[in-house]
Parts: structure tokens; C-alpha cells; sequence
């Protein structure tokens, strides 16, 4: 029997929902042992599709063929005996048990003893080292899962698939929460699959892993299949104007800052913990972007949420506009007119089951209350409809529970919800994680309308190009403490990878 | 997909949003078909008024329910403001008296004491809550087996050494209690009318107010809330405050609905509360409920407890059916989410 040109093949997958064609005619073909691409903004019907491939939706027209063969996919389970595994952006590991008991959990080898079947603990530690061994992947099956990073813990899911006998691995968003030196680990895993004959199929939104790791790239808009190109016939800006529709002048907009005086001066904050930040001091001036930069576990995120009143600190001062000040909990921040938008859009951000109006309105209800205690329901309507309306919010109306919404829409409420408290500093926390590139754009340029309102921003982004592309200035940290600040134009990638590292042995 | 499939598709969400109210049509329509003189005016009014006092202790959990909360110590607290009404409100020639010698207070005085006693055990189990972060089913569990037992002091207390209290004035049992508006079968008793004002109250309350909007913030995500720089935890004291309110006054109008009062009173109706709060739609997670669910959800149990009586099934198999209505309610109502997932 000849070699299949492809191993997995969707073929003119369609799928409706009331209202939405989320997929129309769109096919996607893997080769054998290469890594597919797969990309679109938020909203493309790339997860759509992937789940047509689990047998979580079923595909209105279209077939499915492994191997050349047509396959029926009823659920998720029937898609791993074919061989089709995916790797989820958020791992839920069990936390209090062992390494090898998350990668055997529900399909423990067991032993007879007598009448009983019991865990054959052996076996499952030398099964588990062989994996390990064969992918060059560091890990001790005793450890408590609970212990490791989440590199380690995508580790163990892609060990899992492996050991389904997996043909091909759906990676979703894996670098997400990676530093820079996890995903070179993750890449090396990776090529070690391809080499087994293993396909990926690649989901992510950051165009430089694509280019580098890829062997072909499909693009998505609207759910439809744009085209499928080899990944060395593309670039940066052709995979963006192929998923946007449009050609991005500059991914970008254009800055015409003026920083005036100092608003807020921070001098020696340091954390309690001993782990924690350590005598940070720096100064933010009106109408600048102050970018933060740094590698995972730097502790820019601990630092602005103690300076929001989120987090304690031992010592150090903060200054508004010479002011010194104390910043105990957020509603004292709001006070002093500083506002942050959290990193962890939905664990700490958006109320999932309310309204979008109840999410707009939520940090400013001050603003609202006439006599005896009622909510002025009319003020608060006309605000939301014209944050809506500004931000260019994509909703269906303002009584849509904000769960519905795409990520770069919830993130544009969040914005909104701290606009309305009229704050002239703004913190930013990984303000475009996860969200895709038309919609990025649209948040920078929301962004540097408001410096150019003489608003003030701290920005932290794990992303160097945005932090590059976006910042006045930027504070680098490494380890908790600040390793230098970087001014002018020609900052470079590489001036912030060494302050990132600067403390590192 | 044709046209056919989404209009299906929009009869079966619509079907959905609106099941409690069909589950409460059929149920009336059920037990019409078996015995049609059940549907009639009387019927409903004594529905009504034997459902007034459980929607206001529904509407005090409701509250705690939104924020994501339990709370255990409803149905202790409605006997302990039974008892404290009912203790000062008996009429001078009753031979076992709580209080021998005690002049009539008026009205207003003994009641407000009640919902006073209920407002303070709910501050206390809020402060608790939200200061020393118990988890609320283990505060509220405390502060139910604690308010029992002041309660059965303060009933033990001479001369009434653990008599129940009876005697209670006219003035208290009408206005409170059995008293109308109306003539006959066309009447409404003042009690469905303290209800209703109390729903009104809560719904603005829960629609109007920042107070409501910052409960179902703090029920739908409560970090969000807090970064939102939302008072949690005075949010949690008012939440906690107004239900024990809530069962104060409905401790009052039972003792004076029932003409007596005694320290067993209320006995786990706070699981009665619960369930019709889930029934109605209310999520035990937080963040969802509404007074019309919550009122419907009372009126369910209602139209149960009365109906079933009326062509004689069983008490037995009515606790039956109310068991099974409650696991199906919340399985179909939880329906609602899995299938947007």
C-alpha cells in the first residue's frame, strides 16, 4: 500500500450555529511527521474546527480521513483511539499526586493479586522513565505535580499523548505561559516527535514561534480557509495582513508623546516575602508609557499589584504628584486615581455570568447612586452604550453575559470598566495576552490615545517587540529587582534580554 | 441547518429559561385533573398565605445565596424572634405569662426587638464571614446550634420554664397574622401583603442598588470584585444583616400567623429556603437568582405541600416528591450552562 501524502485530512468541514457560520468549507491537511500551523484571530473558527476534530461538535457537512480512511468521531475518547491527542492551553493536572499517577490516571497498569487487581506501581514508574527517556524529558515520576512549572506540567500531557499511541497532537496556545528558555524545551520536544513520525497541528498567535517551528501554515478568517502556504514562503507581516484581511501599515500606531512631570514616584518598595520584590524605585511621568519587561517570575506582576493595594510591602514609599501616600487595598488606589488592569483576565478580571453592563460599571458604582441608595439606571446605560460604542466593542447588546464575548472584546470591557473611574494612571498587565491581532492593534491604538489625554501608563508585557514598539521608557526586572531602565530609540531585544538575566548565576 | 432545526432549537431555550414556571402550571394542572375543586380562589389564598412567611426567609437566603454564601441559621433564627415577639406580646388575663407583671407594649416594640435580634445574629455571622474568613456553611452552622440554644435558655427562662407561649393579643395575631383586606374568598391577608412588600423591596434592592450589584459581583467572581476595589467584605456584612432580618420578621409573623410560638419553631426551614432559592433558579455557586425565580420557586413548594394534601397523597410521599423535584430542578437547571460550554 503506497504512503499517504497526508496522515490527517479535514476535509470541507462545515458547521452553523443560529445565527453564526462558524465554518464553512474549510479543510485542513497534515503530513506525516511535520508541524501544521494553524492560525486566525480570536473568532477565525480555529478552536471550532479543532473541535469537529474531538467530536465535541459534529461537523453539519465534511468528512474526516487518517490515513486516507474516512473516520467517524463521536467523542473526544473514540479520537484517542485513532491516535488524535490534544494538548489544552490550561493543563488541569492534579496537583496533589505524583508525576506518573496524572500521566496513568484512568488507565493504571494493574497486577492480579489473587482475586483482587491492584496498581502495579512498578511498572508504572519504569513505563513512565522509558517515556521520559525516549523524549529527552527531565522528569521524576514521584514528584508531586503540584511542585512544577506549568513547562514541566505540558511536559506530562505531551508524555500522556505519547503514550496513547498519539499520531497527531493538537497543540493549543502552548507557549502561553512559557519563558523564553521553556519553549526552546518545548521545540526540542517537538522535533524529537516529528522525528517518531508524529504530526502537530500548531495553534498559536505568536508569528515568530510559527515561523520557526512550522512546516506548513493554514490561515483562518471568518471561518473560512484562506490558503495553506509552506512556512518558509511566509512572513511576519504577509501572515498578518493574510489573517486581518488588510495590510497593517505598522503593527503599531504612531506616538507623539510629550511626557511632562512626575506623577508617581516609587522609592525601595519591597515585598515581605523573601522571593518577592526588592527596592524598586522608578518614576512615571504624565502622558508616557512606562513599559515593564522581564522574564517569568521577575515579579512585575506582584510589584504593580502591591502598588494597586493587592499585595503587602515591608518598606518603601509611593508618591502622587509629590504626595506621599499609603496604598492599602484597591478602593485606596481608586482614590488616588490609579487603575489596573489584571493580568489573569478571567480569574480576576470579568464577572463571567453578569451582563456586560454589570461588568462596565462595576468599578465606579460611586458615580451612579442619586438619593435613597437607588442606581441612576439611565446614566449608567447611556455610559456603557457609549464605551460599547468607543471601544468598538463587538456584542450583540449590552445585556450579553461578557462569557460570551471573544477574549480581545472582554478585555475591551476591562478597559472600559477602568476608564469610567477616570484614572490618570493606568496599569497594565499583560494587556494583550491571548488576543489576536486585529484586536491587538485596536488596544494599542485605545492605548496611546489615552497618554496622548495626558493619562500615564505602566505597561508590563512579556511580548519584546510590544514592549519595544509601544513604550517610552522601559524598567527591566530580573529576580524581583530592578537590573536598569531603558530610554531613547534604539532600544533592541537584546538590551532587554540581558537586564532580564542580569541577576541570574 | 434548516430553519426547522433552529426554530426547534429556540422553542427548546425558550422552554428552558422558562421550566419553573411550566413545572408550577403542570403541577396545578395535575392535581386540578385529579380533583378539579382544587382550583379555586380559596385554594390559591390559602396557598398564599401559608407561603408568605417561607418567601421572606427564601428571599434572607437568596441574599446570602447570590454572593456565592450559605446560610444555616435561618430556621433558628425565625423561632428565636417567634419566641421574643411572641413573649411580649401576650394579653394581660393569660394564667402562664412570659413576662407576669409586664404592661402592654405597643405592638411595633416587641416586633422590632425581633427583627432587631435577627439584623444582630446577622451582623455577627457577616463580621464573622467576611473579617475572619470562616467559611460561611461552617459559620452560619455555629451560629445556628448557638442561637438554638439562646433561644431554649431564654424559652426555659422562669416562670415560663419551657411552656409554649400562648395567649398572644388579638392586635398582634390580625395584623400580623390572620388579619385581610376584602370579604371571603376575595380577601388578602396582610401577610401576603408584607411579603409582597418585602419581595418588591428585595427585587430593587437587587436590581437598583450598588448593594445588589456589588452581591452578584462578589457571587459571579470575587476576585474581580476585589480588584474592582468592591467593599467585600461591608458588602458581606449588609448581605448577612438584611436575611437575618428577614427571619426576624418572618419569625414574628409565624408566631402570630400560628397564634403561639415555641423554641422549635422554624426548624429547618432554612433547608425549605434553600431549596426553593435553587428551584427558582438561584445558583449555589453565586452570582445568579432572581425574585421572581425565588417567589416561584417558594410557590412550587406551595402549591406541593397544599395540593398533594388536598387530594390526600401521603405527607410521606409528598417529602418524597419534594426530594425528587429538588435534584431534577437543579440537574435541568444546570443544563442551562453545560450546553453553552
Amino acid at each position: 500500500m503506497p504512503e499517504n501524502e497526508f496522515l490527517l485530512q479535514m476535509k470541507n468541514i462545515s458547521k452553523e450555529f443560529p445565527g453564526v457560520k462558524a465554518l464553512d468549507n474549510v479543510t485542513l491537511q497534515v503530513r506525516p511527521g511535520t508541524v501544521h500551523s494553524l492560525m486566525g484571530e480570536n473568532g477565525a473558527g480555529k478552536s471550532t474546527l479543532m473541535k469537529c476534530l474531538f467530536g465535541i461538535y459534529k461537523p453539519d457537512a465534511g468528512e474526516i480521513l487518517l490515513n486516507g480512511k474516512t473516520i467517524e468521531i463521536e467523542n473526544s475518547r473514540v479520537a484517542l483511539d485513532h491516535g488524535i491527542s490534544m494538548i489544552h492551553q490550561e493543563l488541569h493536572p492534579v496537583p496533589r499526586r505524583s508525576v506518573m499517577e496524572n500521566l496513568w490516571l484512568g488507565r493504571f497498569p494493574l497486577t492480579k493479586i489473587g482475586p483482587l487487581k491492584l496498581i502495579d506501581d512498578k511498572r508504572m514508574y519504569e513505563d513512565s522513565m522509558a517515556i521520559f527517556k525516549d523524549l529527552e524529558m527531565d522528569l521524576d515520576p514521584h514528584v508531586l505535580v503540584g511542585s512544577l512549572s506549568v513547562s514541566k506540567i505540558q511536559s506530562i500531557e505531551i508524555a500522556k499523548a505519547v503514550s496513547n499511541q498519539a499520531k497527531v497532537i493538537v497543540m493549543d496556545e502552548p507557549t502561553s505561559s512559557l519563558t523564553g528558555n521553556e519553549v526552546e524545551q518545548l521545540f526540542k520536544i517537538i522535533r524529537s516527535l516529528k522525528k517518531r513520525g508524529v504530526s502537530i497541528i500548531y495553534i498559536s498567535h505568536k508569528i515568530e514561534e510559527i515561523l520557526e517551528i512550522s512546516d506548513e501554515v493554514t490561515i483562518m478568517r471568518d471561518g473560512q480557509r484562506i490558503g495553506s502556504w509552506p512556512a518558509s514562503e511566509l512572513t511576519t507581516n504577509l501572515i498578518i495582513s493574510k489573517m486581518v484581511g488588510r495590510d497593517l501599515a505598522q503593527r503599531y500606531p504612531e506616538r507623539h508623546h510629550a511626557p511632562g512631570e512626575t506623577v508617581l514616584r516609587v522609592e525601595g518598595l519591597t515585598s515581605p516575602f523573601p522571593k518577592g520584590f526588592k527596592d524598586v524605585s522608578f518614576d512615571l511621568r504624565q502622558g508616557e508609557i512606562l513599559g515593564i519587561g522581564g522574564l517569568v517570575g521577575a515579579q512585575r506582576t506582584e510589584l504593580i499589584e502591591a502598588l494597586f493595594g493587592l499585595r503587602t510591602v515591608s518598606s518603601g514609599k509611593i508618591f502622587v504628584k509629590g504626595k506621599h501616600i499609603k496604598i492599602k487595598s484597591p478602593i485606596d488606589a481608586k482614590k488616588h486615581k490609579i487603575a489596573l488592569l489584571t493580568e489573569e483576565r478571567r480569574s480576576t478580571g470579568i464577572f463571567p455570568v453578569l451582563p456586560i453592563v454589570e461588568n462596565t460599571v462595576m468599578a465606579n458604582m460611586n458615580r451612579y447612586i442619586s438619593p435613597y441608595f437607588l442606581l441612576k439606571q439611565q446614566a449608567m446605560s447611556q455610559d456603557v452604550q457609549h464605551s460599547i460604542d468607543q471601544m468598538r466593542i463587538k456584542t450583540p447588546s449590552a445585556k450579553t453575559q461578557i462569557k460570551n464575548l471573544s477574549g480581545g472584546n472582554q478585555q475591551k470591557v476591562l478597559i472600559a470598566r477602568w476608564l469610567l473611574t477616570e484614572p490618570e494612571i493606568l496599569m497594565l498587565d499583560e494587556p494583550t495576552r491571548g488576543i489576536d491581532v486585529g484586536a491587538k492593534f485596536e488596544i494599542y491604538s485605545i492605548i496611546t490615545e489615552l497618554v496622548q489625554q495626558g493619562k500615564s501608563i505602566i505597561m508590563i508585557s512579556s511580548e519584546m517587540p510590544e514592549l519595544i514598539g509601544m513604550s517610552d521608557r522601559i524598567m527591566v526586572m530580573c529576580e524581583g529587582r530592578m537590573s536598569g531602565i531603558l530610554e531613547g530609540e534604539n532600544k533592541t531585544e537584546e538590551d532587554i534580554m540581558h537586564l532580564a538575566t542580569k541577576f541570574m548565576v | 441547518m434548516t430553519t426547522k432545526d433552529v426554530s426547534s432549537k429556540k422553542i427548546g431555550s425558550f422552554f428552558f429559561q422558562y421550566a419553573i414556571y411550566f413545572v408550577l402550571v403542570i403541577l396545578i394542572l395535575g392535581i386540578t385533573v385529579i380533583d378539579p375543586s382544587f382550583l379555586s380562589l380559596s385554594s390559591f389564598r390559602d396557598i398564599l398565605l401559608q407561603s408568605s412567611t417561607r418567601a421572606i426567609i427564601a428571599l434572607g437566603a437568596a441574599f446570602v445565596l447570590i454572593t456565592g454564601g450559605v446560610d444555616l441559621s435561618a430556621g433558628r433564627m425565625v423561632g428565636f424572634a417567634a419566641v421574643l415577639s411572641a413573649s411580649m406580646l401576650q394579653i394581660q388575663e393569660y394564667s402562664h405569662r412570659f413576662y407576669p407583671g409586664m404592661p402592654n407594649l405597643p405592638l411595633l416594640v416587641p416586633v422590632l426587638i425581633a427583627i432587631f435580634a435577627g439584623l444582630l445574629v446577622g451582623i455577627i455571622n457577616g463580621a464573622i464571614i467576611a473579617w475572619f474568613s470562616v467559611p460561611p456553611f461552617i459559620a452560619t452552622l455555629g451560629s445556628m446550634v448557638a442561637v438554638y440554644g439562646l433561644n431554649s435558655l431564654y424559652f426555659d427562662m422562669k416562670p415560663n420554664q419551657s411552656q409554649p407561649i400562648g395567649g398572644l393579643r388579638q392586635d398582634f395575631t390580625t395584623n400580623l397574622g390572620s388579619g385581610y383586606i376584602g370579604t371571603g374568598v376575595y380577601s388578602i391577608p396582610y401577610i401576603v401583603i408584607i411579603a409582597l412588600i418585602v419581595a418588591l423591596i428585595v427585587w430593587i434592592i437587587f436590581n437598583k442598588t450598588r448593594l445588589g450589584k456589588s452581591m452578584y459581583a462578589i457571587g459571579g467572581n470575587i476576585q474581580a470584585a476585589i480588584v474592582s476595589g468592591i467593599n467585600v467584605k461591608r458588602v458581606l456584612l449588609y448581605v448577612y444583616a438584611i436575611a437575618g432580618a428577614l427571619y426576624g420578621l418572618a419569625g414574628v409573623m409565624e408566631a402570630a400567623r400560628t397564634g403561639g410560638a415555641t423554641n422549635n419553631y422554624g426548624n429547618m426551614y432554612e433547608l425549605d429556603a434553600i431549596a426553593a432559592c435553587v428551584v427558582g433558579g438561584v445558583s449555589t455557586a453565586g452570582g445568579i437568582g432572581t425574585v421572581p425565580g425565588v417567589l416561584v420557586g417558594v410557590l412550587i413548594f406551595g402549591v406541593i405541600n397544599y395540593g398533594l394534601t388536598y387530594i390526600g397523597v401521603s405527607p410521606y410521599w409528598q417529602l418524597i416528591i419534594k426530594g425528587l423535584i429538588i435534584i431534577a430542578a437543579v440537574a435541568f437547571d444546570i443544563r442551562k450552562y453545560l450546553t453553552k460550554k
